[in-house]
C-alpha cells in the first residue's frame, strides 16, 4: 500500500462532508455591510440597552483601527468585511414560540439531521440542557427552569441581557477587552447572540450544560458571544458542539468566549468543533477565528479547556487562562484534525500570576491529506508568580507524506522558582501500522480510526461521556480517506 | 480441495523480482515447513499472500478454500480466515492490545455471521486462550507490542492466532528470538491448534522447532523457488548440509 498514492487517495476523499444541508427558513437578515449605523442597528434590533449600544460603537471604531493579524501559519484571501451581512434571524422570533411544538418543522429536522433530537433530549430527563442556537438567535431553551430554582442562570446571550443586565454589565469584556485583538474587537461590535451562564456562590450545576451552534444563512458571519460566570464555590461543565451545512463561500466565524471563576469556583467548557471544511480543493469552509480566555480570579479555582477541533477551513484559536488567584489551576486539552486543505493554528496561553499556580498542556495535532497542523503556545510566568508549576506535551501525528505539523512553544519565565517542562513528539502513522491492522482483519479505515484514537486517549479522556463517544466518531469520519 | 494452492507465484517488490514461480499445496489438517538461506523470499512470500500492497504480484496464482486471493484486500483475506504471525511485529502506540484484539475478533466474528462479544463475553474468550500461550496479563493491558521483548511479541502473535482461529496460518520464523521455554509453549500452542480442518505454513531457519511442530512437509526455498520439498527428515539433512548444493541450482 502506498499511502502517497494520488489516485486512490483522491477517490477516497472524494465522500463528502456528511451533515452539507441547508434549511430553507425565510431570514431577515440586514444587507451586507459594516458600518456604525449597522452597529446601531443590530443593538436596536435586539431592544438593547444604551450602554451596550455605546460599548459596540467603541469596539467598532476600535476594530475600524486594527488590521488583520498575519502571524498564524495560516493562509487565505483578504476577507471582504463589506461584503458580509452581519445579523440574520429565523423569522419566528417575532412571535417566540413557547414550547418545541410551536418550532418550524424544518428547523427540528435540521437538528434531527444533525443527531440532536431536541425533543429527545427534553425526554432525556436532567442529562443535558442545550440553549439551542440556530443562526444568530436562541430557539429553544430547555431545562431552564430547574435550573432558575437553583439560582442558576443558563439563557441566551440577548435574554441575559433584557434580565440580568446587571450581571452582563459587571462582566462583559472584562476577560477579553473589546481591544484585545481583531476579531475580538469585530465581535463586540456586531456580536449576534450566544450564551450566558452564572453559577452563584456555592452551586454545583448538575447537569452539564449544552450548546449547538450551527451556520446556516449565506453569507452571514457568525459572531457568537459566551459568557460563563463561577462564583465563590460554584462548579459548572459547559459544552459546546457544532457542525454547519455546506456552502461555497467562505463563511466568518469570530466567536468570543470569556469565563470568569471566583475562589474555589471550578469551570470546565468542552468544546467539539466541526464546522464544514470545505471541500478536498479547499473550497468553502468556515473560517474560525476565535477568542476564548478564562480568568482564574479566586485563589484556588481551575479552568479546563478541551476542545476537540475537526472542522474548519481554517482554525484560529488559543483558549487561555489567565491564573490570578494563588493556587489557581488552568488546563487545556486539544485534538485538532486537519485532512485535505485544512489549516489549523491553535494551542493556548497559560499566564501565571497568582503564587503556586500550575498549568496542564496536552496537544494532539492530526493532519492528513495536505493540511498543516499548527500548535502555538504560550507560558509566561510572572514575577509574582512564585512557586508556578507547568507541565506542556504537544504530540503531532502525519498521515501521508504531503501534510505538516508544526510546534511553536513559546515560554516565558520571569521567577525563578518556576518549574516548566514542555515534552513534543512527531510520529508517522506507518503502512506497516496499518497492514499490521488489515491482516488482524480491521479495514484501512478501522485500522486509521483506532490508530488515532490511541494518540488522543489523554484528552478524550478529560471530555464528559457522551462527548467523548461522539468525538471519537466524529475523529472517523473526518480522517474517512485519508490513507490510501 | 487444496484449503492453499499456490501455482506459479511470481511477485516483485521496488520493481525487483523476488518469488520466480513457486508452487505449493496446503491440504486442510496438513502443517507445511518451509526453510532457506536470508533473503530468499519467504517472507515476501508471506506478505504476498497477506495482501501487503507493498509487494506486487506480478503472476500465478493463489486460491485460498476456492477463492482466487488476488482478489480480495488485506483485511479481507484475514476476515476469510488467513492469519499471519509476523516475523517482525509492529508496535502500535496508544491501543492496549485487549482493546485491539476485541476489534479484530470482532470484524472476524461479523465476516462469519457471528455476534459481536461483549466485554464480558470477550474476557472469557481471553481466559481460555491465555493459558494456552501463558501470555503474561501485563502484556494485555500495554500497548500492542509496544516495548514488548522480542520473545513476548511472538508469543503475543501466537495469543492473536489463538483468538482469531484462522483457517490458515503462516509463522513466520516465529520462533527466532525465543527461549527455550517459550519454544516449548508457542509449539504448544500451535499444536493444540492442529485440526483436520486447519492448515500451517511454518516458516523457520531451525530444524528444533519442527521437533515440536512435526511438520508433514518441508520445503526449501532458494532464490524465490521451492528447489525441494520432502518430509520431515529433509529439515535435519538441511541443518546438517546447508544451502549450499543449491544455491546453484536455483538460479
Ligand atoms: N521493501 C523492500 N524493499 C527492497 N527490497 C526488499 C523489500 N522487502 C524485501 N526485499 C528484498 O527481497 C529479498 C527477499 O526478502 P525476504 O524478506 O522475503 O527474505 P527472507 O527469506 O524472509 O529472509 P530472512 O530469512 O532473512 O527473513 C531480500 O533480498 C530483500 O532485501
Ligand atoms: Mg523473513
Amino acid at each position: 500500500m502506498k499511502i502517497e498514492d494520488e489516485k486512490s487517495f483522491d477517490e477516497l476523499t472524494d465522500k463528502e462532508y456528511k451533515y452539507g444541508f441547508v434549511t430553507d427558513i425565510e431570514s431577515e437578515s440586514l444587507p451586507p455591510g459594516l458600518n456604525e449605523d449597522i452597529v446601531r442597528e443590530i443593538s436596536r434590533r435586539k431592544e438593547e440597552p444604551e450602554w451596550l449600544t455605546e460599548w459596540r460603537l467603541k469596539a467598532f471604531r476600535a476594530w475600524q483601527k486594527m488590521e488583520t493579524p498575519e502571524w498564524a501559519k495560516v493562509e487565505f484571501p483578504p476577507i471582504d468585511y463589506q461584503a458580509l451581512s452581519y445579523y440574520s434571524a429565523p423569522k419566528q422570533k417575532i412571535d417566540a414560540p413557547k414550547s418545541l411544538d410551536e418550532i418550524d418543522p424544518e428547523l427540528l429536522e435540521t437538528y434531527e439531521k444533525l443527531g440532536i433530537p431536541l425533543r429527545e433530549q427534553e425526554m432525556l430527563a436532567g442529562v443535558v440542557a442545550v440553549d439551542a442556537v440556530f443562526d444568530s438567535v436562541s430557539v429553544a431553551t430547555t431545562f431552564k427552569g430547574k435550573l432558575e430554582e437553583m439560582g442558576i442562570i443558563f439563557c441566551s446571550f440577548s435574554e441575559a441581557v433584557k434580565d440580568h443586565p446587571e450581571l452582563v454589565k459587571q462582566y462583559l469584556g472584562t476577560v477579553i477587552p473589546t481591544k484585545d485583538n481583531y476579531f475580538a474587537a469585530l465581535n463586540s461590535a456586531v456580536f449576534s447572540d450566544g450564551s450566558f451562564c452564572f453559577v452563584p456562590k456555592g452551586v454545583r450545576c448538575p447537569m452539564e450544560l449544552s450548546t449547538y451552534f450551527r451556520i446556516n444563512a449565506a453569507n452571514t458571519g457568525q459572531f457568537e458571544r459566551t459568557l460563563v460566570i463561577a462564583e465563590e464555590g460554584a462548579y459548572v461543565s459547559y459544552l459546546e458542539g457544532c457542525t454547519a451545512p455546506q456552502r461555497d463561500e467562505n463563511q466568518l466565524h469570530a466567536a468570543v468566549v470569556e469565563l470568569v471563576a471566583l475562589e474555589d469556583a471550578q469551570i470546565k467548557y468542552s468544546t467539539v468543533q466541526n464546522w464544514y471544511p470545505g471541500d478536498k480543493n479547499g473550497k468553502g469552509g468556515i473560517y474560525n477565528f476565535v477568542t476564548k480566555r478564562g480568568h482564574c480570579r479566586g485563589d484556588r479555582s481551575k479552568i479546563s479547556w478541551t476542545q476537540v477541533e475537526t472542522g474548519s477551513a481554517i482554525t484560529w484559536k488559543y483558549p487561555s487562562c489567565v491564573l490570578k488567584g494563588d493556587d489557581s489551576v488552568g488546563e487545556f486539552y486539544s485534538v485538532a484534525v486537519t485532512n485535505n486543505m485544512q489549516q489549523a493554528d491553535t494551542g493556548t496561553k497559560m499566564i501565571h500570576v497568582g503564587k503556586n499556580t500550575s498549568s496542564t498542556i496536552i496537544s494532539k495535532g492530526i493532519s492528513a491529506g495536505r493540511a498543516h497542523n499548527s500548535y502555538r503556545g504560550l507560558v509566561r510566568i510572572g514575577p509574582t508568580a512564585e512557586n508556578a508549576r507547568n507541565f506542556s506535551q504537544c504530540d503531532s501525528m502525519l498521515i501521508g507524506d504531503r501534510c505538516g505539523a508544526h510546534t511553536f512553544p513559546y515560554i516565558d519565565v520571569s521567577n525563578p522558582s518556576a518549574q516548566v517542562e514542555h515534552e513534543a513528539t512527531t510520529t508517522k502513522i506507518g503502512e506497516d501500522q496499518i497492514f499490521y491492522c488489515n491482516q488482524r482483519g480491521l479495514d484501512t479505515e478501522e485500522a486509521v480510526s483506532l490508530i488515532v484514537n490511541g494518540f488522543c486517549k489523554e484528552v478524550f479522556r478529560e471530555l464528559p461521556m457522551e462527548f467523548a463517544v461522539e468525538a471519537q466518531k466524529l475523529l472517523g469520519i473526518s480522517l474517512e480517506g485519508s490513507v490510501g | 480441495m487444496a484449503l492453499l494452492e499456490i501455482i506459479e507465484l511470481q511477485a516483485q517488490v521496488e520493481e525487483k523480482q523476488i518469488l520466480n514461480g513457486i508452487n505449493l499445496s496446503i491440504q486442510p489438517g496438513e502443517v507445511h515447513a518451509i526453510m532457506g538461506p536470508n533473503g530468499s523470499g519467504k517472507s515476501t512470500l508471506s506478505n504476498v499472500l497477506a495482501g501487503n500492497e507493498s509487494y506486487e504480484q506480478t503472476g500465478g496464482n493463489v486460491l485460498f478454500d476456492g477463492a482466487d486471493l488476488s482478489e480480495l484486500d488485506a483485511h479481507e483475506r484475514a476476515r476469510a480466515g488467513l492469519f499471519l504471525a509476523f516475523q517482525y511485529p509492529v508496535e502500535i502506540a496508544g491501543i492496549s492490545n485487549m482493546y485491539f484484539l476485541k476489534a479484530a475478533v470482532n470484524a472476524i466474528r461479523e465476516h462469519r455471521g457471528e455476534k459481536q462479544l461483549d466485554a464480558m463475553e470477550f474476557l472469557d474468550v481471553i481466559e481460555d486462550k491465555k493459558k494456552l500461550v501463558k501470555i503474561r496479563e501485563d502484556l494485555l493491558e500495554r500497548a500492542v507490542n509496544s516495548g514488548f521483548s522480542g520473545g513476548e511479541k511472538k508469543r503475543n502473535e501466537i495469543f492473536q492466532m489463538a483468538m482469531l482461529e484462522p483457517k490458515m496460518a503462516i509463522l513466520d520464523e516465529t520462533d527466532s528470538g525465543l527461549d527455550i521455554d517459550a519454544l516449548r509453549i508457542v509449539a504448544d500452542g500451535v499444536n493444540a491448534l492442529r485440526s483436520p480442518e486447519r492448515g500451517f505454513l511454518v516458516i523457520t531457519h531451525y530444524q528444533r522447532l519442527l521437533e515440536y511442530i512435526v511438520p508433514d512437509f518441508v520445503h526449501v526455498l532458494v532464490n524465490g523457488r521451492i528447489v525441494k520439498s520432502g518430509g520431515k527428515e529433509l529439515a535435519l539433512e538441511l541443518e546438517e548440509h546447508g544451502y549450499e548444493a543449491f544455491e546453484g541450482a536455483a538460479v
